[in-house]
C-alpha cells in the first residue's frame, strides 16, 4: 500500500494575522462596494446641503407624490393579494376544467412589462380606441358628452394595469405555501373533523401569510420602480417626479432629494419582506409532499373558477400579445423602417454583456462569502443587493453623478498634466447604462448562483482541498461543473430584466441610442403605438424565457426543492 | 513502507463566537496508530478533526504532522488544507457528484504521477470496486461509497489520515464487515489515523487508543479495555450504555450494597459511594423457590425480553425497606416467567465505584 515520500509539501506562504478578512473576503467587499456606490451616492446627495428645495418641494409637489405613490402601492397591494391568493387556492385547492393549463398560464402575464400593457390598454380604452369606438357605432353616440366610461389614463388605470401584471409574484409565492402545507397540517385539521373551507380559512390561508406578505412586497417594488405607465398616464408618484425635477426643472439635487424619499418607501418594503421571509422559516411545515386534498367543482362553481383563473391570464397576456401581433403583423414594415434590426441588436448586445458581467460578478460574490469569514462581506453583498429592491430612477441618478464627479476628475488632470481637455468620458455612454443595470440586477444572479452553490454541501469543498486543491482549482473544478445550470439561469433572467429595463435606459443612454425599451416608449409617447409592435412584441417574447424557466422548474418540481428563481 | 508521520496536537483551543468547543485539548497519534475520539454529539471532536485538517482557522495551540509546523495559534502559521498533506474522510462521504468513481479516486493524485494513478486503480480492484470505475457515485450503494471515500482519501498517499464517523451512514447489517474490511486496510497502509465517533463498541473495535471528550475537553483516555474496565467517571462508564446505579458503603474493607458486600480495592473505610454495576456484569439463577438459603441476593422479574443473542431483565430487589430497579443483560435465552424470584451474582470487573459527587 501507500509509500510516502521522504520530502514533506511546501509550507504555505500565508501568515496573516487573526480577524483577518481574507484575499477573498477583500475582493467580495471591493466589488460589492462598487456596485453599491450608485445607491450611497443617492444617499451622499441628499443629505449634501449644496441644493435644498426641501421647503420649495414641500410647498408645492411633495405630498401630493406621497399621496399618489401611497394609493398607488395600497391598491396593488390588495389588487395583487386578491387575484394572487385567490387564483393559488383555486388552482391548488380545486379540480375544475382547464385547472392544469391554467396552473401554469396564470404565470404568462409576468412576461409582459407594465408599460408595455400600458400602451395596450390605452390603445383599446380611450376615446378613439377599438372598444369605445365599437360602443359609439352600437348605440349610435356622437361625442364623449353622450356616456360615460372610465379613464384609462388615471391612478385607477395605473393600479389596474400594474395588478395585472404584477399579481404572478403573490401568485407564485402562496400557491408555493399552499402545496407545502398540504400534507400535514390540513389532513390533521381534516382528521380534526374541519371541513375543506373551514381548514382554508382556520389553517391554510393564516400559514400562507408570510409569503403572501412577500409577493406583495416584491409586486410593491416592482410598482414603485415603474416609469412607464405611470408617466404615460400621467400619474405624478415620486418615480415620475423624479424625472419631472431632474428633466424638466433641470434640477438634479432636487431630483436626488426626491429619490431619497422614494427610498425611504423602498426601505420600509425591504424590512417587511425581510421579517415576513423570517415568519416563512418559521411558518415551513415540511418538506414531504403528497397530492393535494382537492375538491371536485362541477356545474356553475367550476365556470365559475376557471372564469376567475382565466380573466386575468386573458387582460394580462392573452389581450396584449393579441394586440401586440395584430399590430406587428399590419405595421411590421414601419418597425422595419425605423431600425428596428439595429434597436434590437443595441438591446441584445447590452443585455448580454450586463447578463455576463452580472453572472461573473455574481459568481465571485457567491464564492467570496462562500469562503470569505466575518460579518462584513456579507454586510457589503447585502448592501449591493439592495439595488434590487431600489427603483431604476433612483438608481439612474446614483450612476451619473458619481461617474459626472469622476469625468470632471480625469478632465481637471488631464487639463493640468496634459494641458488637454478630455471631455466626459463614462458619462453618456454605454457604460452608464451596463453600470446602471449590473446595479440593479446583481442581485438577480447573486441569488441564483448562491442558491446554486448553497446545494452544494460544504464537506465536498473540505474534500476538494484536503485532497489538495486550492480554492481556483475547486471553483473550476468542482463548482463550475456543479453549478453551471444556475449559472446559466442567472445569466438569462439579467439578460430578460435588461431587455424589459426602461426608466434607467432613458436617462442613462448616449443621445440617440436606442433600445426596444425606449424604441416602443418613445412611439407611445407620440401616440404611434401601433407603429411599434414589433419591437413590444420582442421584449414580450423575451420576457416569456424566464416564464417558461419558472414554469418547468418550479411547478413541475416538488415545491420545497425549488431551484432559486426570478424572486 | 508506511508513513512515519504521526499527528500531533498541543494545547488546542477553539470557540465559535463566544462558545468553547474545544478547551485545551492535546492529541498524539503517533506513525501507524489509530486513536479514535470518543465522545457524545457536540463534543468538539469534529472540530478538532477540521483543525487538524486545516479546514477551521486555528486559533490557540499548535499542531504538527511528522516535524513540521502545520498551525500555530494566534497569528502564527498557518498551512493551507490543500499543502497539508491530510486525508480526510467526511461522514457523509462528500464524494464530486459529477465525477466517476475513478476520477473520484484520482481527484487528488496528480495527472502526471502514472505510479500512484496505477496503485490507484489496483486498490479500487482490491476493494471489490473494479467493476463500478466508471459509474457516478450516486449509483453506488453507501457501502461501496464509504470505500470509494476511503480509497480516495487515501489515494494521494497522505502522511495522516482523519476520519469523521466512517460507518455512520451505513446500514447496520453492513456495518460489521465494512469496519473490519476498513481496519485491515488501515492498518496495512500503517498511516497514522486520527478517528472520530460517539459509538463506543466502533471505538473499542477500532482504535489502539480511545480518548473520551466531553464538553470539549478530554476526560481519559487510554486503551480500548481500560476505558471499559477502569472508567474514571462516571460519564465514562455509561457511554456504553445504562447501568445500574446503587448506594453504597464501604465498610470493614469490603462494599455494602444492596446487592450484597461486594469486594473493593483499598478504599478507606466508612465512605458512602455510588455503585455502577453493568447490566451485563448480573450473572442470574433461578432459585428452586425451596426452603435452602439463597447463596446471594434475591430478586424479583419483572420482565424479561429477548433480544436474540441475549435476554433483556427488568428485576426489582427490596433492601431496608427500598425498592430498586435492576437491569441484567443474561447472554443467550433466559427467559423466566414474571414474578420469579432469581439469585444474582455478580462480576467484580462489572463494579465500578465512584464518589457520591461524580456525575
Amino acid at each position: 500500500m501507500p509509500t510516502f515520500p521522504a520530502t514533506s509539501p511546501a509550507a504555505g506562504p500565508f501568515a496573516l494575522p487573526r480577524l483577518r478578512v481574507d484575499r477573498w473576503g477583500v475582493a467580495t467587499m471591493i466589488i460589492a462596494f462598487f456596485v453599491a456606490v450608485p445607491l450611497l451616492a443617492v444617499a451622499a446627495l441628499a443629505l449634501s446641503p449644496t441644493e435644498n428645495i426641501w421647503r420649495h418641494l414641500a410647498d408645492t409637489v411633495l405630498w401630493s407624490y406621497v399621496r399618489k405613490t401611497l394609493i398607488l402601492m395600497a391598491g396593488i397591494g390588495l389588487g395583487t393579494f386578491i387575484i394572487g391568493t385567490g387564483t393559488a387556492w383555486l388552482v391548488t385547492m380545486c379540480r375544475f376544467p382547464g385547472r392544469a393549463v391554467l396552473n401554469w398560464a396564470l404565470l404568462l402575464p409576468l412576461a409582459v412589462p407594465t408599460y408595455i400593457l400600458a400602451f395596450v390598454f390605452t390603445d383599446q380604452l380611450e376615446y378613439s380606441g377599438a372598444i369605445q369606438s365599437a360602443l359609439r357605432d352600437i348605440f349610435g353616440w356622437r361625442n364623449r358628452q353622450d356616456y360615460w366610461f372610465p379613464e384609462i389614463r388615471s391612478i385607477g388605470g395605473a393600479i389596474t394595469v400594474m395588478t395585472l401584471v404584477l399579481y404572478p409574484y403573490v401568485y407564485l409565492l402562496a400557491r408555493a405555501a399552499f402545496l407545502e402545507q398540504s400534507v400535514c397540517v390540513l389532513e390533521v385539521s381534516r382528521t380534526l373533523g374541519k371541513t375543506p373551507w373551514q381548514s382554508f380559512w382556520g389553517v391554510a390561508l393564516p400559514l400562507a401569510r408570510p409569503a403572501v406578505a412577500v409577493g406583495m412586497t416584491l409586486a410593491m417594488m416592482e410598482a414603485l420602480n415603474d416609469f412607464g405607465t405611470v408617466d404615460f398616464f400621467g400619474v405624478a408618484t415620486f418615480t415620475a417626479g423624479i424625472y419631472d425635477v431632474w428633466l424638466n426643472m433641470d434640477n438634479i439635487g432636487g431630483a436626488a432629494q426626491l429619490a431619497s424619499v422614494l427610498m425611504v418607501f423602498v426601505l420600509i418594503l425591504i424590512v417587511l419582506e425581510r421579517m415576513a421571509r423570517r415568519g416563512q422559516r418559521y411558518h415551513h411545515t415540511t418538506t414531504k409532499m403528497q397530492a393535494l386534498p382537492s375538491q371536485r367543482l362541477t356545474g356553475l362553481r367550476a365556470g365559475l373558477a376557471c372564469a376567475a383563473c382565466a380573466l386575468p391570464v386573458l387582460l394580462g397576456f392573452v389581450l396584449p400579445a393579441g394586440v401586440l401581433m395584430t399590430y406587428a403583423l399590419r405595421f411590421y414594415e414601419k418597425t422595419l423602417a425605423a431600425k428596428y434590426w439595429a434597436i434590437t441588436f443595441n438591446s441584445i448586445a447590452l443585455s448580454a454583456t450586463a447578463a455576463a458581467a452580472a453572472v461573473v460578478i455574481g459568481l465571485l460574490l457567491a464564492y467570496g462569502l462562500r469562503l470569505g469569514r466575518g460579518p462584513l462581506p456579507r454586510a457589503a453583498v447585502r448592501l449591493a443587493s439592495i439595488g434590487y429592491a431600489v427603483p431604476g430612477a433612483v438608481l439612474a441618478i446614483g450612476v451619473i453623478v458619481p461617474m459626472a464627479a469622476f469625468d470632471n476628475a480625469v478632465d481637471d488632470i488631464a487639463e493640468t498634466v496634459f494641458g488637454v481637455s478630455t471631455g466626459l468620458v463614462l458619462s453618456g455612454t454605454v457604460v452608464a447604462i451596463l453600470y446602471g443595470y449590473l446595479a440593479r440586477f446583481l442581485a438577480l444572479s447573486f441569488g441564483t448562483v448562491e442558491a446554486g452553490l448553497c446545494k452544494v454541501s460544504h464537506n465536498i469543498d473540505g474534500a476538494a482541498r484536503t485532497l489538495g486543491a486550492g480554492p481556483s482549482k475547486i471553483m473550476g473544478r468542482i463548482h463550475f461543473p456543479l453549478i453551471r445550470t444556475s449559472l446559466l439561469t442567472a445569466g438569462l433572467l439579467v439578460f430578460v430584466d435588461c431587455m424589459k429595463e426602461l426608466p434607467m435606459t432613458i436617462i442613462l443612454r448616449p443621445f440617440g441610442f436606442d433600445t426596444l425599451a425606449t424604441f416602443v416608449y418613445q412611439f407611445a409617447s407620440d401616440e404611434l403605438f401601433e407603429e411599434s409592435a414589433l419591437g413590444a412584441l420582442t421584449i414580450v417574447a423575451a420576457g416569456l424565457i424566464p416564464v417558461i424557466l419558472l414554469a418547468v422548474t418550479t411547478l413541475r418540481s416538488r415545491p420545497g426543492h425549488a431551484s432559486g428563481g426570478a424572486v | 513502507m508506511a508513513s512515519r508521520d504521526g499527528l500531533h496536537l498541543l494545547n488546542v483551543s477553539h470557540a465559535f463566537g463566544d462558545k468553547q468547543v474545544v478547551s485545551g485539548v492535546s492529541i498524539f497519534v503517533e506513525p501507524g496508530e489509530l486513536v479514535c475520539l470518543l465522545g457524545p454529539s457536540g463534543c468538539g471532536k469534529t472540530t478538532l478533526l477540521r483543525l487538524a485538517a486545516g479546514l477551521e482557522e486555528l486559533q490557540v495551540g499548535r499542531i504538527t504532522i511528522g516535524d513540521e509546523l502545520v498551525a500555530e495559534g494566534r497569528a502564527g502559521k498557518r498551512t493551507t488544507p490543500e499543502k497539508r498533506g491530510v486525508g480526510l474522510m467526511f461522514q457523509d462521504f462528500a464524494l464530486f457528484p459529477h465525477l466517476t468513481v475513478l476520477e473520484n479516486v484520482l481527484f487528488g493524485v496528480p495527472q502526471v504521477d502514472t505510479q500512484r494513478r496505477q496503485d490507484a486503480v489496483k486498490a479500487l480492484e482490491t476493494m471489490g470496486l473494479a467493476g463500478r470505475a466508471g459509474d457516478y457515485t450516486h449509483t453506488l450503494s453507501g457501502g461501496q461509497q464509504q470505500r470509494v471515500a476511503l480509497l480516495r482519501a487515501l489515494a494521494p498517499r497522505p502522511r495522516v489520515l482523519l476520519l469523521d464517523e466512517p460507518f455512520s451512514g451505513l446500514d447496520v447489517t453492513r456495518r460489521a464487515q465494512i469496519r473490519q474490511d476498513t481496519f485491515r486496510l488501515l492498518k496495512q497502509s500503517g498511516i497514522a489515523t486520527l478517528m472520530v465517533t460517539h459509538d463506543p463498541e466502533e471505538a473499542m473495535f477500532m482504535a489502539d487508543r480511545i480518548l473520551v471528550m466531553r464538553g470539549g475537553r478530554i476526560v481519559q483516555s487510554g486503551q480500548p479495555v481500560e476505558i471499559y474496565f477502569k472508567p474514571e467517571t462516571r460519564f465514562v462508564a455509561e457511554l456504553f450504555g445504562p447501568v445500574n446505579r446503587l448506594p453504597g458503603r464501604v465498610e470493614g474493607g469490603t462494599l455494602v450494597t444492596p446487592l450484597g458486600r461486594l469486594p473493593t480495592d483499598g478504599l478507606p473505610d466508612t465512605v458512602d459511594v455510588q455503585v455502577l454495576i453493568r447490566p451485563e456484569a448480573l450473572s442470574l439463577s433461578e432459585t428452586d423457590g425451596g426452603d435452602r438459603p439463597a447463596s446471594g441476593p434475591v430478586l424479583t422479574v419483572e420482565a424479561a425480553r429477548s433480544l436474540g443473542r441475549s435476554t433483556h431483565l427488568s428485576l426489582s430487589l427490596e433492601n431496608d425497606g427500598t425498592r430498586y430497579v435492576i437491569n441484567a443483560l443474561m447472554p443467550g435465552v433466559f427467559m423466566p416467567q414474571t414474578g420469579t424470584r432469581v439469585t444474582a451474582s455478580v462480576a467484580p470487573e462489572g463494579v465500578l465505584v465512584f464518589p457520591l459527587h461524580d456525575g
